[in-house]
């Protein structure tokens, strides 16, 4: 874990936004995790970081953290992945917050495109980075008419569009985003992560909060709601599974990254969770390849 | 050939700034470039970077454009992020761009109009041809120019001055009784929009943008058949009343450009046939955004109305991609890491693979 | 509305907005995300005279100028308003159906929560949330919780509910996703019932 460094000084406000921005943020929480599954809109701000980067994600981290949180934040499951590592060193520097890479240790988890294997225990916050929040953008394009079909639980389209696929493909073809009904009552995109974790959002006993920046965009899903990933009784949902191990901790079970090693066509399969697989690691698993430089060059310097 | 993952990305971030700040110094031979000389010499990119940053502070714009290495949308997103950093006192009173101080102001509606043709500063009658003696000199001598004979009139007459006597141009109208209007930074967009957000939209938005929206309209995706009925560019006095003295004080002075595009209009059951209006308004001189804003200012009241049909006329359409800092952002973010996301794909199109060979072999059985 | 008033007697808000707000928040956010549960909030300052503790943090936290709050009438003093005004800017609405918050000290003689705002089909967040102050958030006759937050069942026994009450309650979960969502405060203590919350 990297410690505070109380630096008690700041040109900006204590997590940079603004206190009134953060009432109105902390009010947009409330009212999303009441109406679990729905997007409600919120005065986005413009921030030091690019729209599509995390901007929805660092609102609702910044509007809920205290000295007291310690921060976690993963890009594709890992914590050294570049935009993970600027934005943990945007609220070490801006929040005075003690970072670390261990997912039970964490109090406040950022995430873009995963979620943790390691379950999530009551007490902790997931913040997921969300490009889009709609999940019947793709099928139609106008915010009006979606927000209608919200509004009035009408979404024939959807089924429609996973029949389609059925048809097309002879499965369910979605693969990350896949939509999922909240409580029985909204439909919701669970952001772009796999499918493979779309099992974790179910009873989860974290609170999960999503963040839109960019569309201006917050939901929820309280701890302990049912989230169903959508399907049809002779279709039913399916998640990923790998025929592999991961080359380095020997893990079975967890969302895997392929690596390509050489241009002839050799790779390897490791785990997307970088904190989990060195932590099995150092509990003694190895895979195939275990000792191979990508183990090495996975901990950010100190 | 073997591959290094790209790994340690707390090392690579760090040396990533470095040579980035290298890069913009460019040869350290050559003299730094001063902000003063951004700001007096890049005024356009300046005006720009003030317009679409919704910030008006010429050398903040200037500190914008050298530090982004002359990329204007890098710039704008600079200044909006430190200006939404700013706190709000209130707002000003409405600017009265009747009382403007008059640099250039043009009519192509009229031959002659009170005030006059005053062409100013400006590249129309320009030859574009490279002024090579610029570069070999540094500078070329100035001659300076002339000043007039007679004092310019003001306060100059506005287009809708002009028009007043016949009404044969819709009055400006006010928007509800709000005491202030929307705003897009403090609030999400909503649709229908009303006016105040769809110029506050256009002002912000991207000048490429709203140039080919513009355009596209012209030729014919949403005609409005606009013309430019007056185009002014001067000085106007921001006034505001502070709570504690309840009355208006002068807090500054700002550039504008402004453009009145009008429209024939064929009026209705209870309005006789009149010239509609589209507006336009930059910080600054951005006469190409201004007229790119009025027209599309008047193709999307059509939407307002019903009669949307091209892109132009599209207010979701338009207000939600005009924003060029939202759009840099998404567009860019797909540099980001997405290998969770393409290892799905690739064990999607792998399954898939294996089964259409599957089929394949099978056929190829049976037809044996 | 402006009110006017003597800042010398208006009470201290908190001494470190900045954090005692975030500390507050998080405090309000697993509250609204754990329906039944009591969180406690001694460490906030003492609210005028008339406001409970917890309730004064929920507005210290929540209200501004962005927010218009309808007040019970029974908290229409100089010292709750001066207060409100002073740390909270936020406007004062006559109407329920007009209210962002609503702070009621008197349950029995409030508005029925049908009468507060319930969000429209479209923006079912643009509803009123009610802040309740109670006896006791213990004690009185025991309902159980189920819905989102909450692991298999809940229990709560609010004290000086109004008689109906809890067939309010049931009512306002029921037009779900239209409703409202209330806090309900005693003394230092607070917890929290979303719409989405099932009482059985």
């Amino acid at each position: 874990m990297t410690a505070r460094t109380n630096e008690p000084e700041r040109y900006y406000n204590y997590a940079y936004l603004d206190e009134q921005t953060k009432r109105m943020i902390r009010r947009a929480i409330l009212k999303a995790l009441a109406i679990p599954g729905y997007q409600a809109p919120f005065g986005s701000r413009e921030m030091p970081v690019p729209y599509g980067w995390g901007t929805g994600g660092i609102q609702l981290t910044a509007a809920i953290i205290g000295p007291d949180d310690v921060y976690k934040c993963i890009d594709q499951g890992a914590d050294d992945t570049t935009n993970a590592v600027s934005i943990r060193r945007f609220f070490a520097q801006v929040a005075d917050v003690a970072t670390t890479e261990d997912t039970a240790a964490a109090t406040i988890i950022q995430t873009r495109h995963r979620i943790p294997e390691q379950g999530l225990t009551e007490g902790q916050v997931l913040v997921f980075q969300v490009p889009q929040p709609e999940p019947l953008r793709g099928l139609e394009a106008r915010e009006t008419e979606t927000r209608a079909m919200h509004a009035y639980e009408e979404y024939g389209l959807q089924y429609v569009s996973l029949y389609e696929s059925v048809a097309t493909y002879g499965r369910i073809a979605s693969t990350v985003g896949y939509p999922t009904m909240i409580d029985e009552r909204y439909l919701m995109s669970p952001s772009p992560i796999p499918k493979f974790d779309n099992p974790k959002l179910d009873d989860n006993p974290a609170i999960l909060l999503f963040g839109a920046g960019r569309e201006k965009r917050i939901y929820a899903v309280p701890p302990y709601t049912r989230v169903r990933s959508l399907d049809f009784d002779d279709y039913p949902f399916e998640t990923q599974t790998w025929e592999e191990d991961c080359a380095l901790c020997g893990a079975t079970e967890s969302y895997l990254d392929e690596v390509v090693l050489d241009d002839s066509g050799e790779r390897m399969f490791v785990c997307s969770d970088s904190s989990f697989c060195s932590d099995r690691r150092a509990a003694g698993h190895a895979g195939s390849m275990a000792g191979h430089q990508l183990a090495t060059l996975d901990k950010a310097p100190a | 050939m073997a591959y290094v993952a790209v790994k340690g990305g707390e090392r690579a971030i760090t040396n990533a700034h470095r040579w980035l700040a290298e890069d913009r110094r460019g040869d350290p031979t050559i003299p730094e470039i001063e902000v003063n000389q951004i700001r007096e010499q890049l005024s356009l990119s300046i005006d720009r970077v003030m317009s679409e940053g919704s910030c008006y502070d010429r050398d903040l714009a200037a500190l914008a454009v050298k530090q982004a290495r002359g990329d204007l949308p890098e710039a704008i997103f600079l200044t909006r992020a430190y200006r939404t950093t700013l706190p709000r006192f209130g707002a000003s009173l409405p600017l009265e761009t009747g009382q403007m101080a008059v640099r250039r102001r043009i009519s192509a509606a009229f031959k002659d109009i009170p005030g006059g043709q005053v062409l100013g500063p400006t590249f129309d009658y320009t030859h574009r041809l490279l002024d090579f003696t610029l570069a070999a000199n540094g500078e070329t001598p100035l001659e300076g120019a002339l000043e007039a004979e007679e004092p310019q009139a003001y306060p100059m007459a506005t287009i809708a001055s002009v028009f007043a006597h016949e009404d044969l141009l819709e009055p400006d109208t006010q928007t509800g009784a709000a005491a202030e209007p929307f705003d897009l930074t403090r609030e999400p967009m909503a649709f229908p929009a009303g006016r105040d957000q769809r110029l506050q939209a256009l002002a912000r938005g991207d000048e490429g943008f709203l140039l080919s929206l513009a355009y596209s309209s012209q030729r014919g995706w949403g005609s409005t058949h606009p013309l430019c009925a007056e185009i002014r560019l001067g000085e106007v006095a921001v006034e505001f009343v502070p709570d504690e003295l309840g009355f208006a004080i002068e807090i500054g002075e700002l550039t504008l450009t402004e453009c009145q595009m009008i429209s024939t209009g064929a009026g209705g059951i209870e309005t006789a046939p009149q010239f509609t209006r589209g507006y336009g308004l930059t910080f600054g001189h951005c006469e190409r955004k201004a007229m790119s804003m009025a027209i599309v200012d008047r193709a999307l009241r059509d939407a307002a109305q019903g009669e949307a049909s091209a892109p132009v006329q599209d207010e979701e359409f338009v207000l939600y991609h005009s924003d060029n800092v939202e759009a840099s952002g998404f567009v860019q973010h797909l540099k980001l890491p997405h290998y969770v996301d393409f290892q799905a794909d690739l064990q999607l199109i792998r399954r898939l693979r294996r089964e259409h060979a599957d089929r394949q072999a099978a056929m190829k059985e049976a037809a044996e | 509305m402006s009110i006017a008033f003597d800042l010398a007697r208006v009470a201290a808000g908190f001494s470190d907005p900045t954090r005692e707000s975030q500390q507050v928040f998080r405090k309000l956010m697993d509250a609204m995300a754990r329906p039944g549960t009591i969180y406690d909030l001694s460490q906030a300052p003492e609210p005028p005279s008339g406001m409970h503790r917890a309730a004064g943090a929920v507005a210290l936290t929540l209200f501004d100028f962005e927010t218009p709050v309808w007040l019970d009438p029974g908290l229409h003093t100089e010292a709750v308003e001066g207060w409100l005004q002073f740390h909270c800017g936020a406007p004062r609405v006559a109407e329920p159906r007009q209210a962002a918050f609503a702070l009621v000290a008197d349950l029995s003689a409030a508005p029925l929560l049908a009468d507060f705002n319930a969000g429209d089909a479209k923006y079912p967040d643009r509803s009123t949330t009610l802040v309740i102050q109670l006896p006791s958030l213990e004690g009185g006759p025991r309902v159980t919780l189920t819905g989102p937050g909450i692991k298999s069942e809940a229990t709560l026994a609010l004290d000086g509910l109004r008689p109906g009450f809890w067939g309010e309650v049931q009512e306002n979960h029921a037009r779900f996703q239209f409703g409202v969502d209330l806090i309900f405060v005693a003394g230092d203590r607070l917890t929290a019932l979303p719409r989405s919350t099932r009482i059985v």
